[in-house]
């Protein structure tokens, strides 16, 4: 099996963060301050992710602004070639530390909406008065002239506002927004119940992008994650398994996906022992799941293996519990149908509460009783 | 359309890169990378905001002998597709 270098590295610099939103994407398991990876061993990281062929640097958590070494480690990032994209909530950023990122290069600002009013922003956030302070950082982004994308975060409870959030990207100069749909991993798959969409606003959805692609051309681009479970025809999940990008958890393992944990049999390396182009080319755990050896039926004979890479390995974990079947999203999956009825009926659990992130180091709450 | 007397620019966070490991000029843009072939290369090294798509098809043309026409032409649709991305602009 020979691999192709990768294009995109997601660094996940801490899993700390002072939101704790119920779709988190981190893992269970977070990851403590004190097993993070420091700033040299960050910086030698993104040395040898730029000699292995990355392009693209996403420096993300957690939330990537609770580490107090953020700039010194985008001017490592930009003198090491990489083009940096800060993925924040905005909360730990203000005036002074704008500018000092401005000047250390930083290309590119993802911002995450987490609602388009501080009602709901700040109830999915778990964070009175976050809603504020985004603003605030989304005006000075808008000041200093970062190129911004917003990412609206949509599930059942905040669907509705999708028109509002896509009229905010535009004032808040953003040129992309990425409108995504919860995917069920990580903290969201406990909270299906509570975010599933109906199917109706997931094809509201389809028809409100659909629209403003048209009218908003030349102005927004937008980038859509449509709802997964109420889809027909599973995502090619990383653009395919070990083919395009990498990611590095807080604590320095690499992993194929940020989900990719959650299959229990994968072994991850760490760039404290390794190389990133050791473990890119020879880890067990990339090279698991790499082409099509590994496909069962009906992926096997399809003729769309190439296109979708029979979508999400961890999806096909999570709700088949086997990480080599076919993404239950795909129609030609025998657990399609079943799916389909689970989505339906989560999508219509009007008691289930939110399940809220939390933080490194403390158990996993359950729902109250 | 891009027209002559257009000014194109690439703004903020809309770099070329030579592109070492794969030998090969890219288009780095917010969260995308675009593999360039030599033409394409050719017409985004000579944007500078401040030379005009008819000037710049010009130089083109005498320095790769060949019809302006169809520089124009061609160059025109690749430009207009990454302005539709807004991974370039034009000056007001």
């Amino acid at each position: 099996m020979s691999a192709r270098p990768p294009i995109a590295m997601l660094a996940e610099l801490t899993h700390r963060c002072p939101l704790s939103c119920p779709y988190c994407s981190n893992p269970l398991e977070l990851a403590r301050q004190e097993t993070e990876l420091g700033t040299d061993d960050w910086c030698r990281v993104f040395r040898e992710a730029a000699d292995l062929g990355v392009l693209q640097l996403h420096l993300s958590g957690g939330e990537p602004a609770t580490r107090r070494d953020l700039v010194d480690l985008i001017v490592a990032a930009r003198e090491a070639g990489l083009y940096t994209n800060l993925i924040t909530s905005g909360i730990g950023l203000n005036e002074r530390r704008l500018h000092a990122l401005d000047e250390a290069g930083l290309d590119h600002i993802q911002l995450s909406l987490q609602g388009t009013t501080p009602e709901m922003a700040d109830e999915i956030g778990g964070y009175k008065g976050g809603f504020a302070r985004k603003m605030q950082v989304a005006a000075l982004i808008k000041e200093i002239g970062f190129p911004l994308t917003l990412n609206a975060v949509l599930h059942r409870r905040n669907l509705h506002q999708l028109p509002r959030a896509i009229e905010m990207a535009v004032e808040m100069g953003a040129r992309r927004i990425e409108v995504a749909t919860v995917q069920f991993h990580g903290w969201a798959l406990k909270n299906r119940d509570a975010l599933m969409p109906t199917m109706e606003q997931a094809r509201d959805a389809d028809a409100i992008v659909k629209d403003a692609r048209k009218s908003l051309k030349g102005t927004l681009v937008i980038d859509y994650v449509p709802a997964d479970y109420h889809s027909d025809f599973p995502k090619r999940c990383m653009g395919g398994w070990g083919t395009t990008g990498l990611n590095v958890a807080p604590d320095g393992e690499v992993l194929p996906c940020h989900a990719a944990q959650s299959i229990p049999h994968l072994q991850f390396d760490n760039v404290r022992e390794k190389s990133l182009n050791d473990i890119w080319y020879n880890g067990s755990a990339f090279n698991a799941y790499r082409g099509t050896d590994w496909m069962q039926e009906p992926c096997r004979s399809c003729d769309m293996k190439l296109k979708d890479f029979g979508g999400c390995r961890c999806q096909a974990m999570a709700v088949v519990g086997d990480a080599a079947a076919t993404d239950p999203v795909c129609i030609k999956s025998p657990h399609h149908g079943a799916l389909q009825s689970q989505a339906d009926d989560f999508s219509h659990n009007d008691t289930a509460d939110l399940i809220y992130r939390s933080a490194p180091g403390k158990a996993v709450p359950e729902p109250a009783e | 359309m891009i027209g002559p007397d257009d000014i194109p620019y690439l703004p903020r966070g809309v770099r070329l890169h030579f592109d070492r490991v794969r030998d090969t000029w890219v288009l780095l843009a917010p969260e995308r990378a675009i593999t360039l072939d030599q033409v394409g290369q050719a017409i985004l090294a000579e944007i500078d905001g401040a030379r005009s798509f008819g000037v710049i098809t010009q130089a083109l043309a005498a320095k790769y002998n060949a019809p302006a026409e169809e520089i124009a032409k061609d160059s025109a649709g690749f430009l207009g597709a990454l302005k539709d991305r807004r991974f370039l602009e034009l000056q007001p």
